[in-house]
């Protein structure tokens, strides 16, 4: 991971980046509100929203009370009568409460309604972990979500994708869950283009090309899998898609190079057994199928509870582990 | 039809000892005689000195976030003095460390704990507790259900869970209120109504005048109490327990105190906190008022808080080395607990430390030369 030199970088940090498209989207938008706990004189507790409250007040960047079923559901609420909300769930632990909201209302208002009633709200929510953090900041839940009709799950991993693909969702019609890898949220700094600009959800992009291996990944472990893969031979050439979105998938960029290179590993944080990779693999299985030359290969959290700091690198798929099944999945 | 009231209700507010140490004659009856006091103010100093290390153990990269428990543990204390040790079962979240000190928790847990260790949740057989609870207004519900039990088997036992004001925005804290009181169990709710949840003040969390009031809805009793006021903390919360235990059902306390510290050692409260409304709460703290009321019962001296002080920092040092002294725990501990008894694809993990079937099977069909090379050739 590129951490050493980030104060020497240019540019800015993935909680720059999102706090300017938010900066953007709310001077663009009046409809725009964010509402969250400790959002506001804080500025949250990574900073996303840091002095979004003195530019836009209290009334745009809400602190609301500690309930997460209640900042969902008004957001809702608040969608439902024509306003932009962006409400923030501190912690991936703590959608739990708001679970309920955002897949029993969020998501199915549109089909319900057949179209009557629909729910533009993009929620925030920092994810993964490597951090240290205490029990339930560390949590991996997208592949939840992408189960879930009707929402789009989104989990961009770099300053100039985050920004992009937020003002995207923010203009969404529907709702979109947008995953924050906290990991990275300050590992480096990269020049991200000043004016306001979107990246269409549900398109994956190419890191690095290559022919001999696929890797697809997102979130912070596209820098595990890059320094995995500086770990490789020189003569090996992997391409490596950040999947960037997770639902809609991106079906064609996965096919297309799967079609290429005949193998791929996927890898996530998440545990393995009906994480997201379970689906990429069988899309694979099913588009690529005589094109395959070695097992599609997930390397992903243990089917566990998300350990303790203690041992969470034990548990967080590495670029040792990644380098490994890689070199496996090649001399298949 | 004229209208008519159906329903009047009133919030008491109950201080024994206030800020200087004096005693409120006609209030302090039925609360603790001086060799308590002492006891307990001694426990409260060795509890203060161990948050104030686990501040230092994270400052020095030695531990992960804490939130500090400084100023609270009049709150801690006095309710779970006035519980049995041992039979009552206490439910907390994670800013009453003193409370769980006292019903036998052996203090390096708590480290354990926030070292990103789950053995600091492994609660020792016979204590009767739950561990720290790190999502919001959710333990509530639990400690309903321990008192819902003990009620059924007729036990003569009681709970008590603490959570924040912060917690009582929770839809679980209204949840556990109405089932608590619906089925009339054995359970005191303890709310620590510090003035914070991170970086929201108690006014902008609720507009309820009290926490206390809450209760109200659910026709429990309920008080307010100066929370940093040992006497008064430990006489209503044994009015409680003693009520709960006769099958009274429950009861709610809102224990008026304050965070001294951040929020946790990952807050800067200074963003949005002004330092002078911090500077009026430390004189409120509960070790001040003590201390000048065992002084002037001549039950305490500089001389005879040099060597506790010298004594906490013994005890104290103890139990960092303890904590310190316990290893990383093992990689099959994250597989061990899953279930009662392991399932294949977890003993597969487990095993090779893979979640691949390559890196699980080098001897799967077709993989000769990753076979080879597992092997080492
Ligand atoms: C469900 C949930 N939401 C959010 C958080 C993040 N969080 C941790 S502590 C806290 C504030 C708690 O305030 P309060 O209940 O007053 O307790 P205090 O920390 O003041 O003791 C928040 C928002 C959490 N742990 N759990
Ligand atoms: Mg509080």
């Amino acid at each position: 991971m590129p951490r050493t030199d980030v104060m020497k970088q240019k540019g800015l940090t993935l909680v720059d980046a999102i706090n300017e498209a938010l900066e953007q989207e709310m001077t663009r938008d009046e409809r725009v509100v964010i509402l969250g706990e400790d959002v506001g004189a804080n500025g949250g507790v990574f900073r996303v929203t840091e002095g979004l409250q003195k530019i836009f007040g209290k009334d745009r960047v809400i602190d609301t009370p500690l309930a997460e079923s209640g900042i969902m559901g008004t957001a809702i609420g608040l969608a439902m009568a024509g306003m932009r909300p962006i409400p923030e769930i501190q912690f991936d632990g703590f959608l739990g409460p708001a679970y309920d909201q955002l897949t029993n209302h969020a998501a199915r208002y549109r089909t319900r309604t057949r179209g009557a009633i629909t729910i533009p709200l993009t929620v925030r929510v920092p994810v993964g972990g490597g951090i240290h953090a205490p029990e339930l900041h560390s949590d991996s839940p997208e592949a939840i979500y992408a189960h879930t009709p009707g929402l789009k799950v989104v989990m961009p991993c770099t300053p100039v994708d985050a920004k992009g693909l937020l003002t995207a969702a923010i203009r969404d019609p529907d709702p979109v869950v947008f995953f924050e890898p906290k990991r990275v949220y300050r590992s480096f700094r990269e020049e991200v283009p000043e004016e306001e600009y979107t990246i269409p959800i549900g398109h994956a992009k190419v890191v690095s090309e290559g022919t001999d291996l696929t890797v697809v990944t997102w979130g912070a472990s596209v820098f595990e899998c890059l320094a995995a893969i500086d770990k490789l031979p020189e003569d090996v050439s992997i391409e490596l898609i950040d999947l960037r979105t997770i639902y809609p998938i991106d079906l064609d960029t996965i096919v297309q190079s799967v079609q290429k290179t005949g193998r791929c590993v996927i890898v996530h944080e998440a545990p393995k057994t009906s994480g997201f990779g379970a689906e990429i693999s069988s899309l694979i299985q099913e588009h690529c199928f005589l094109y395959l030359k070695a097992p599609v290969q997930r390397v992903a959290g243990f089917d566990t509870v998300m350990p303790y700091y203690k041992l969470e690198l034990d548990y967080l798929p590495d670029a040792k582990r990644i380098a490994e099944s890689v070199t496996q999945t090649l001399a298949y | 039809m004229p209208r008519k009231s159906v329903y009047k209700a009133e919030i008491e507010h109950i201080q024994v000892m206030d800020e200087n140490g004096v005693i409120d004659a006609a209030q302090s009856r039925n609360t603790l005689s001086d060799e308590e006091i002492l006891e307990l103010f001694k426990f409260m100093q060795q509890c203060r000195q161990l948050d104030e290390i686990a501040f230092k153990l994270q400052r020095s990269g030695r531990m992960g976030t804490y939130p500090q428990n400084k100023g609270q543990e009049a709150a801690a204390i006095g309710t779970a003095y006035a519980a049995k040790k041992g039979q009552d079962f206490l439910v907390p979240c994670y800013r009453e460390n003193a409370a769980l000190f006292m019903h036998g928790l052996p203090m390096h847990y708590v480290l354990l704990h926030w070292m990103g260790d789950e053995r600091g949740n492994q609660i020792p057989e016979g204590v009767q507790q739950l561990p720290l609870c790190i999502p919001i207004g959710t333990q509530m519900l639990h400690a309903t259900g321990i008192a819902w039990a003990f009620k059924m088997r007729k036990e003569p036992k009681v709970a008590l869970t603490y959570f924040g004001d912060g917690a009582t925005s929770e839809g679980d804290f209204h949840e556990a209120m109405n089932f608590a009181s619906v089925f009339q169990v054995p359970l005191v709710f303890i709310c620590q109504n510090n003035q914070w949840a991170i970086s929201v003040p108690r006014e902008s969390q609720m507009r309820s005048k009290t926490v206390a009031q809450k209760a109200l809805a659910y026709d429990m009793p309920t008080y307010q109490v100066d929370g940093n006021d040992l006497l008064a903390v430990y006489k209503i919360a044994k009015e409680c327990v003693d009520r709960a235990r006769g099958g009274g059902g429950p009861s709610f306390i809102e224990a008026v105190t304050y965070r001294l510290a951040d929020h946790t050692t990952a807050d800067d409260a200074r963003r949005y906190r002004d330092p002078k409304e911090v500077d009026m709460w430390l004189g409120r703290d509960p070790l001040i008022r003590l201390r000048k009321y065992l002084e002037t019962k001549d039950l305490w001296d500089e001389t005879k808080q040099k060597t506790h002080e010298e004594k906490c920092k013994a005890i104290v040092s103890e139990v960092v080395k303890t904590a310190e002294g316990i290893e990383k725990p093992s990689f099959d501990d994250i597989f061990d607990y899953t279930f009662a008894a392991i399932n294949p694809e977890l003993e597969r993990q487990k095993r090779t430390a893979r979640t691949s079937s390559l890196g699980q099977d080098p001897t799967q069909v077709g993989l000769t030369a990753a076979a080879e090379m597992a092997n080492g050739k």
